[in-house]
């Protein structure tokens, strides 16, 4: 079943068409990752999910409902995301910044319920910040700074989250932490990941899905076995990759720039 | 300590310090009175007796005149600073208070006989059509509303509006009249005028105070704001309307008085943090304190002539501002 549905939707972001009719199917409790070049509409596309965006053609689709048709906070209950970092709340403590989590849930002026508490504190808990619960964000590393985040989107309690690039800037030990943490929200919890990615071995190992994108144009969709080929790399990315097998997922080992005439 | 008690503890403090400046300005001033004519003025009032009348008629309006536009200064700079998501902003900087400086000095020329209440309604529409100019200026790129922008715009409509008021004073001669109101003082707020114009204030205050928790919001960007399912720009809207009504009223009974709306701000969140729900009720009391301080020193200081008290709260507002600088370089 499908979570998340494009048809023929096209994006366009500050006056340049940056998606031209794109079709996606994003299926239910799995983990999919955008993947593509930087300016292949990554980012347009996982605004125009999250409903940050509108279409100028074509409509997305939630739970098999025109997104355009539902109330935006409603929409909070059900899709929870973290944009791209550009966010510097910090000022707030941890806790503050989870607590924001709730706000779909609660009524104006009204205090903090037993269920917002429980749901606060179990998203820190998973996100591993129980110890960190008072400090500023300000004073927190790339990587508890990013959990804190995620633990936002946790305590937001919806059945799909959606990251846009949730590694970047963050050293290999914080990446693998993020990546591990995303992937136990979906096996333990069956939340439906949705995520835009640059680390092509992070998005195989991690994924279910992979999607393709160049130009704002589908390349290629599916497992992702399917996606991560020599030939594919070389279309999107222009690449030569050298692809092996580790653990049944691809594993790209190295690469060069692809170049006519000298690989095959 | 925690965050609660300490807030508590502040406000208490700034409580106690607001009813301590009150009964001071309301007993000292220009004309000498007795403990006992003050508290028969209050409690006891004969309009024969002149010591009685002075304090009845021309210093308490004066006084919850000083403290209510204190309140509404720093309050509306509270709300710029949050919105505009600058450290350095209040409705000065944005132009909306030589909006409203610009419509006074219109109606000052072509209509001199209008009545205070009248000429707050120019100030009011001054102060809208500058938030209106900046705000579309602003917006004129298809891209979100950039505080820098914003920050911008607000500079070149504030030097345009402020170049066009003088020049228009000058030519019209009336220089003399406007220096006074340009820096400032509470003199001439009366009983009419806080009648008319006190619910005015009164109600904006409270809805800014009913905003302070979409204010804590505010710290996350846009895209965030948004995926949690509220409405950034009705938030961003109301705040402006608060600035827009508190800075146009203001402007209009006292003059443009600069720093209130851009220090009390940061002395509230030095003393209990961040949170919006703590920093704002501190903030408006901190702002009334901060006025009737210097209403009570413009008046004392020199009796019986006037020292326009925004000269005082500027000489007082930057050594400190700068103290504040310095001290504590991460919360400013």
């Amino acid at each position: 079943m499908n979570i998340i549905e494009t048809k023929k939707v096209c994006v366009s972001y500050e006056k340049k068409l940056t998606i031209n009719d794109l079709s996606i199917q994003i299926p239910k409790g799995r983990i999919t990752t955008l993947i593509g070049p930087n300016g292949s509409g990554k980012s347009t596309l996982i605004r125009t999910i999250a409903h940050l965006l509108h279409p100028c053609d074509g409509s997305v689709f939630l739970d098999s409902q025109n997104i355009d048709e539902e109330k935006t906070s409603d929409i909070a209950k059900k899709l929870a995301v973290l944009p791209q970092s550009s966010n510097t709340a910090s000022d707030l403590t941890v806790n503050d910044l989870v607590t924001f989590g709730r706000i779909p849930y609660r009524k104006r002026f009204a205090t903090l319920s037993k269920l917002d508490h429980e749901k606060i504190d179990w998203a820190i808990e998973r996100a591993s910040l129980k110890d960190l619960k008072n400090r500023r964000l300000s004073t927190l590393s790339g990587g508890q700074r990013q959990r804190a985040w995620i633990a936002m989107a946790i305590a937001q309690d919806t059945d799909t989250i959606i990251l846009d690039e949730p590694t970047t800037y963050l050293d290999l030990t914080h990446q693998l932490d993020v990546m591990l943490l995303i992937k136990e929200l979906n096996e333990k919890e069956h939340r439906t990941i949705i995520m835009a990615l640059h680390d092509l071995n992070h998005a195989a190992r991690f994924s279910d899905q992979l999607i393709a994108i160049k130009d704002g144009v589908l390349q290629v969709s599916g497992p992702v076995q399917k996606v991560i080929t020599k030939q594919n790399l070389r279309n999107i990315f222009n690449i030569d990759a050298t692809i092996v097998n580790d653990h049944d997922k691809p594993l790209i080992l190295t690469y060069n720039r692809w170049q006519e005439g000298i690989a095959n | 300590m925690s965050s609660r008690v300490r807030f508590l503890l502040q406000f208490s403090i700034e409580i106690v310090l607001l009813c301590i400046l009150l009964i001071l300005n309301v007993r000292y001033g220009a004309n000498k009175n007795s403990n006992n004519t003050v508290m028969n003025a209050l409690f006891n009032y004969h309009s024969n007796n002149i010591d009685q009348r002075i304090i009845h008629q021309i210093r308490v309006p004066r006084v919850i005149g000083a403290a209510l536009i204190g309140s509404a200064l720093a309050g509306s700079g509270a709300l710029m600073q949050c919105v505009t998501k600058n450290p350095m902003a209040d409705s000065g900087l944005l132009g909306i208070n030589s909006g409203a400086a610009l419509m006074l000095t219109f109606s000052f020329i072509f209509f001199p006989k209008l009545s205070t209440q009248q000429t707050t309604v120019f100030s009011v529409f001054g102060a809208a059509l500058a938030a209106i100019l900046v705000f579309g200026l602003s917006s004129m790129k298809k891209i979100q509303l950039s505080p820098t922008i914003l920050v911008l715009a607000g500079m070149a409509i504030s030097a345009f509006f402020t170049a066009l008021s003088e020049g228009l004073a000058l030519i019209t001669q009336l220089k003399q009249d406007l220096a006074f109101w340009h820096f400032g003082g509470i003199s001439a707020v009366s009983w009419a005028q806080l009648t008319s114009l006190g619910p005015w204030l009164a109600g904006g205050l409270l809805v800014t105070l009913l905003l302070a928790p979409s204010l804590n919001l505010l710290n996350l960007s846009d895209d965030s704001i948004k995926s949690l399912g509220k409405n950034i720009n009705s938030i961003r809207l109301i705040a402006l309307l608060c600035v827009v009504i508190l800075s146009g009223i203001s402007v209009a009974l006292v003059g443009a008085v600069a720093f209130v709306g851009l220090i009390i701000p940061h002395i509230a969140r030095f003393l209990v943090g961040t949170d919006y729900r703590q920093v704002m009720p501190l903030t408006l009391i901190l702002g009334a304190n901060l006025t009737l301080c210097a209403d009570l020193i413009a008046r004392t200081i020199n009796p019986p002539n006037e020292t326009p008290f925004g000269i005082i709260i500027s000489l007082v507002g930057v050594p400190f501002f700068i103290y504040l600088a310095r001290k504590d370089n991460q919360r400013i």
